[in-house]
C-alpha cells in the first residue's frame, strides 16, 4: 500500500490533522512545563481527567457531556498543585504526585461502587487516535486556536516567568495570574485531548519533544519551534508506522519521541566534542 | 532640593522563625550610592526584598518613589540584580539578547511584545557593557562573570532611575568584582543612577558608595563611609582594630 493510498483513509486524515494539532500544542506547553519543573503535571492531570470522567460516567454523562464534569474538577486541579507548591511547601512533583494519586484512586473506587470497568473510561486510559470522530476533529481544531492565542499573548510573560519568578515581578509580570494561566491552558489540553490520544500519549508529548528540543535549541523561540516540530514529526511517522506495521498507534508515537530524544543526545555530544577540539 | 527616591520608617520583617529586621529607618536621595553590609543573616536581602514587595512587611513602612512598597506598579523605574548564580538553570535556552530583552517588559502593556526598535536598544547597551559578541550564546554557557554582565544589562535595559543589586559579586573572583564594582560606580556617576547594592565586602564597597547602611536585624549605621570609619559606636562594635582593616584594605 503506498502513501497516497494511506491518506485516502477517512479515518488517517483526521487521525494525522487532530494528532499534528495536539501534538502542536502539548510539545509548546511542555517548553515552559519542562523548565519549571511540571514536566509530570500532564500525568497527574490525565489521572484527574480518569478520576473525574468515572465521576461523569456515575452521574450518567456520557461522551462529550462527561466534559462539563471532568473540566471544572481537572481545572480546579490544576489550580490546586500551584497552590499547593506555593502554600504547602511541597515541591512541584510532590504536589503533582499527591493529585495524581487522589484522581486515579477516586476514579478507581467510582468504578468498582458503579459496578465495574467499562470501555468508554478505560478508553481514557489508551485513547485511539485512529478512531477519531469528525466531531473529535472540531474539538482539536477549537482547542489548538483558543489555546495558541492565548500563548501567543502571553508568550513574553510566560517566558519571564519560567526564567526566573522574582525578577518577572519585578518587571511588572503578575506571576500567579501567569502561572495560573499556563497550568489552566495545559488542564484545558488534557483533558480534551485525553480522549483522543490517551493519558500515555498526552504525557509523552508534553514531555519528551520538549527535552529533545533543549539539548539543541540555541534560543528560547528555536527551542518552542522545534519541539512544536519534532512532536509534529513523531505523531506524523507514528501514524503511518503504527498502520503499516499494525503496531499500537500511542505506543509507537511514544517510541519515536524517544528515539529523536536519543538523536539529540548523540547530536548534542557531537556538537560539543567538536567545539571542544576547535577550542584545543 | 534632593528627590527620595526610597524612604522606610520603623520597617519590620518576620517569618515563622522569627524577626529577621526591625526598627529600620533611612532615606535615600537621587544619585546616591548606598552600600547595604553587615554579617551572614543579618537581613540585608530580605530588606531589599522588603523594598520591591517580594517579601511581607510585618510591621512599619516602606516607599519607592513616593509609593508604598507592597503596592508599587512604577518598575520601569527600578533595575534588580539578584544573587546570578542560584538564579540561572543551566539548561535553560534563552540567548544573552532574548534574556536582556526581557528587562523591557518593565515598560510595556498588554501584550507585552518587544518591538525591532526594543531589539535596537538591547544591541546597543551590550555594545556599551562589551558583551555585543556573546548575544547569541546561551546564559547558561556563560562564565560567572559574563552571566554577571548580562543580567546587569538585564537590570539596566530599561534606564532605570534605581538600581537594586542582591551580592552581585558573590561568585566572582577578586579581579572580576573589582571591574564590576566600578563599572556600578561609573553608572551611578555618568547616569546618575541611584544604587543600592548588598554585599559582605564592607571595605571594598566603601572606596565607591557614597553611603554605608551597617545591618545586624537592626540597623546599627547610616552616613558616609568616612563617618563609618571614624565612628565610636563602630570602633566599640567591632574593635578598632577591625574597623581600621576595614576602612584601610585599599
Amino acid at each position: 500500500m503506498n502513501l497516497i493510498e494511506i491518506l485516502s483513509y477517512g479515518f488517517i486524515q483526521r487521525a494525522l490533522l487532530a494528532g499534528t494539532l495536539i501534538a502542536v500544542l502539548c510539545s509548546v506547553l511542555g517548553v515552559f512545563l519542562v523548565l519549571r519543573r511540571l514536566s509530570l503535571i500532564g500525568d497527574g492531570l490525565a489521572h484527574v481527567t480518569f478520576g473525574s470522567t468515572a465521576i461523569a460516567l456515575a452521574l450518567k454523562f456520557y461522551s462529550a457531556a462527561a466534559l462539563l464534569v471532568s473540566l471544572p474538577v481537572v481545572l480546579l486541579a490544576s489550580l490546586g498543585i500551584l497552590k499547593l507548591t506555593k502554600r504547602g511547601r511541597l515541591s512541584g512533583d510532590a504536589a503533582i504526585g499527591i493529585v495524581s494519586a487522589v484522581g486515579i484512586s477516586a476514579g478507581i473506587m467510582l468504578a468498582s461502587v458503579g459496578g465495574g470497568y467499562n470501555v468508554d473510561l478505560l478508553s481514557y486510559l489508551f485513547g485511539n487516535i485512529l478512531s477519531i470522530s469528525y466531531e473529535e476533529v472540531l474539538i482539536a481544531v477549537a482547542l489548538f486556536c483558543v489555546v495558541m492565542l492565548l500563548l501567543g499573548l502571553f508568550f513574553n510573560d510566560l517566558l519571564a516567568v519560567t526564567f526566573n519568578e522574582e525578577l518577572a515581578r519585578v518587571s511588572g509580570v503578575r506571576t500567579s495570574l501567569i502561572s495560573a494561566i499556563l497550568v489552566m491552558l495545559t488542564a484545558l489540553s488534557v483533558v480534551l485531548a485525553m480522549k483522543l490520544v490517551g493519558i500515555m500519549l498526552i504525557s509523552s508529548l508534553l514531555i519528551l519533544p520538549a527535552v529533545s528540543a533543549l539539548q539543541l535549541a540555541r534560543s528560547f523561540r528555536a527551542c518552542i519551534a522545534l519541539a512544536a516540530l519534532l512532536g509534529c514529526c513523531s505523531v506524523v511517522a507514528g501514524i503511518f508506522v503504527s498502520f503499516v506495521t499494525n503496531l499500537p498507534t500511542s505506543a509507537t508515537i511514544v517510541l519515536l519521541n524517544l528515539l529523536c530524544f536519543a538523536c539529540a543526545c548523540g547530536l548534542r555530544r557531537l556538537i560539543s566534542i567538536n567545539l571542544n577540539k576547535q577550542v584545543t | 532640593m534632593s528627590v527620595e527616591i526610597v524612604a522606610t520608617e520603623r520597617l519590620a520583617c518576620s517569618y515563622r522563625e522569627g524577626t529577621v529586621l526591625e526598627d529600620i529607618s533611612f532615606t535615600v536621595e537621587a544619585g546616591d550610592y548606598v552600600g547595604i553590609v553587615g554579617p551572614n543573616g543579618s537581613g540585608k536581602s530580605t530588606l531589599v526584598q522588603a523594598l520591591l514587595g517580594l517579601v511581607p512587611i510585618s510591621s512599619g513602612s516602606a516607599r519607592l518613589f513616593g509609593s508604598r512598597c507592597d503596592s508599587f506598579s512604577q518598575w520601569g523605574r527600578v533595575g534588580y540584580l539578584p544573587q546570578s548564580l542560584h538564579l540561572l538553570n543551566p539548561i535553560f535556552p534563552a540567548s544573552v539578547a532574548e534574556t536582556v530583552g526581557l528587562g523591557l517588559l518593565s515598560l510595556k502593556k498588554f501584550p507585552r511584545r518587544l518591538t525591532r526598535h526594543d531589539r535596537a536598544i538591547v544591541d546597543e547597551l551590550l555594545n556599551d557593557l562589551d558583551i555585543y559578541d556573546i548575544r547569541a550564546k546561551l546564559i547558561g554557557e556563560l562564565s560567572g562573570g559574563q552571566q554577571q554582565r548580562v543580567l546587569l544589562a538585564r537590570a539596566l535595559v530599561n534606564k532605570p532611575e534605581l538600581l537594586i543589586l542582591d551580592e552581585p559579586t558573590a561568585a566572582l573572583d577578586p579581579e572580576t568584582r573589582e571591574r564590576f564594582y566600578r563599572m556600578i560606580a561609573d553608572i551611578n556617576r555618568s547616569r546618575g543612577v541611584t544604587v543600592l547594592l548588598v554585599t559582605h565586602d564592607t571595605g571594598v564597597i566603601g572606596q565607591h558608595a557614597s553611603k554605608m547602611l551597617y545591618l545586624d536585624k537592626r540597623m546599627l549605621f547610616y552616613g558616609s563611609f568616612d563617618d563609618f570609619c571614624h565612628s565610636a559606636e563602630m570602633s566599640s562594635l567591632f574593635g578598632e582594630y577591625s574597623q581600621h582593616l576595614m576602612c584601610h584594605r585599599h
